[in-house]
């Protein structure tokens, strides 16, 4: 096994928690976020599908699920950064015996700032966990353990796993999730019953390409103070909705593929959402060769390539559902790795690139987070987190984050809804 | 009746450091082994079985030479001064 190299971090700090194939790392930087160093592997050996970190009531929790290949799913804890952590004597996220059901994967885990009591676990089977007691005990969340639809879900690729939690900032009763396969669910009872949320969203693979549930969800983001709003990744096809997910609208306006995995909203601007389109579900690499990051800033109306620092040429990547992720700095940082092993990063929003690391095993997660900010769950494609004033915490940046906001307000007076669907799609 | 169990180095840290464990409560079956192992070191049974009691997909168990997969699984007898082996499969990527 690799030495083990644990970082200093302080209150302020950016950190990464870096998944992998092959355990996980955390990369920190101050908040210029320019120069990287990087701790780890933590569980190396073992993949990392899923990592959190709990900031709130002063904790400097990191959560991540170990899978190992022959001991099983489990979570772990450190308090100070991999320095020392838990190795739990049971493990505390299993279905009960008579569900039939044993845990295979845990594919997400947040600790949202809204509901400083809970904390989730997405996993696979497709199941919702909730702890109320900071992670000493984990229950499946009933109306989610028994869904009536459970028999008719089907896995994809990765397996019948629910990737993705957006609890409604504000009400404790609402939170969205989804499921590959089976779609968007949602509950406005706390969990008590979910109804499925995929109405407009399209599934190629089926006779009836509009159904009810079975749709491959690979994303949701919800927007930031603005939280009826959420930005979709589907298996063929990028949507939006403004209504909490009863209705979702595609805005694959302008992208080369809307095939992909990743979604991330904006920590700030309900209108800013990112992606990195992949090309088909075969081959399921950037196009053309090129690493680009699709940016909108006007709810998708239309995407604008980010490419400044990415590489332009022989670039066949992968970026999977959970590599992305923004901080919640302003100009927000955004951060995605690739299955090739890098990470790469921008501090000014996507207007220019710079390789974090590299050289890792293939990342199947990336959260970044403000060291000792009070917040939940990092941002992320799942995240929820709510508005912030967007303050010039960098201040050489000021200026410029003043001029893009008001840039992005004028053309949001200006959105028109529109259909344009046929000439959207690269297929 | 009494046999041995070995476990492997990463194992024993669960089992109070001992990769040999003796069980004496006189078991007929590994089933029963694992019940008498889980109940002196309750740690082990989430790490070699599932939620379902199922030995997990990338974990053997030999007793003596014969692997319990191509036997009667965990209901394969074992017998007076057996050894029992659990040894985690090839397996990873």
């Amino acid at each position: 096994m690799p030495a083990v190299q644990h970082l200093s971090v302080k209150n302020g700090d950016v950190l990464l928690l870096v998944g992998t194939m092959k355990g996980a790392f955390f990369v920190r930087s101050d908040k210029s976020r320019k120069k990287w160093s990087v701790g780890g592997p933590y569980s190396a050996g073992s993949p990392v599908y899923a990592l959190a970190y709990d900031g709130r009531a002063g904790r400097n929790r990191i959560w991540w699920a170990t899978q190992s290949f022959r001991w099983g799913t489990f979570l772990k804890t450190t308090d100070d950064f991999g320095k020392t952590s838990t190795e739990p004597e049971t493990y505390s996220v299993k279905f009960p015996e008579q569900s039939g059901l044993a845990l295979k994967n845990i594919w997400q885990i947040s600790a949202p700032a809204s509901r400083p009591d809970k904390l989730y676990c997405g996993v696979e089977p497709a199941c919702l966990f909730e702890s109320s007691d900071n992670g000493a005990t984990w229950t499946p969340v009933a109306g989610m353990l028994n869904h009536p639809h459970r028999p008719k879900w089907m896995p994809g690729g990765g397996g019948l796993c629910l990737h993705t939690i957006a609890p409604h900032p504000d009400d404790p009763q609402s939170t969205v999730i989804a499921i590959s396969t089976a779609g968007c669910y949602r509950t406005d009872d706390g969990g008590a019953t979910w109804e499925p949320k995929n109405k407009g969203i399209r599934a190629v693979f089926l006779p009836d390409q509009y159904p009810e549930f079975g749709q491959c969800v690979h994303k949701v983001a919800r927007a930031a103070g603005q939280p009826d709003r959420m930005y979709l990744q589907n298996h063929w096809g990028l949507y939006r909705s403004d209504d909490g997910g009863e209705s979702w609208n595609d805005i694959a306006n302008g992208v080369p593929s809307d095939f992909g995995f990743p979604v991330v909203a904006h920590p700030q601007d309900p209108d800013t959402a990112y992606i990195i389109p992949v090309e088909s579900d075969e081959y399921r690499c950037t196009p053309e060769g090129k690493l680009r990051v699709y940016r909108t800033r006007n709810a998708g109306e239309s995407w604008e390539p980010m490419t400044s620092g990415l590489p332009q040429k022989n670039a066949l990547e992968t970026i999977l559902r959970d590599s992305m992720a923004t901080d919640m700095l302003d100009p927000a940082g955004i951060y995605f790795g690739t299955r090739s092993g890098k990470v790469y990063g921008s501090s000014n929003e996507g207007k220019s690139w710079d390789v974090v690391i590299e050289g890792l095993p293939p990342v199947v997660c990336v959260r970044a987070v403000v060291v000792g900010d009070g917040a939940g769950s990092t941002r992320s494609s799942g995240g929820a987190a709510k508005t912030k004033a967007r303050g010039g915490t960098a201040s050489t940046t000021t200026k410029m984050s003043a001029k893009s906001s008001a840039a992005r307000n004028t053309k949001a007076a200006a959105r028109k809804s529109s259909s344009k669907k046929d000439a959207r799609r690269s297929r | 009746m009494s046999v041995t169990v070995r476990i492997p180095t990463y194992l024993a840290g669960f089992a109070g450091g001992s990769s040999v464990l003796r069980i004496d409560s006189g078991p007929t079956n590994v089933r029963e082994v694992l019940d008498a192992l889980w109940q002196a070191h309750p740690a082990l049974r989430d790490r070699i079985v599932d939620e379902q009691g199922q030995l997990r997909q990338h974990v053997n168990i030999f007793v003596g030479d014969e692997a319990v997969a191509w036997n009667e699984g965990l209901e394969s007898k074992v017998y007076d001064g057996a050894e029992v082996l659990i040894v985690p499969a090839v397996s990873g990527g």
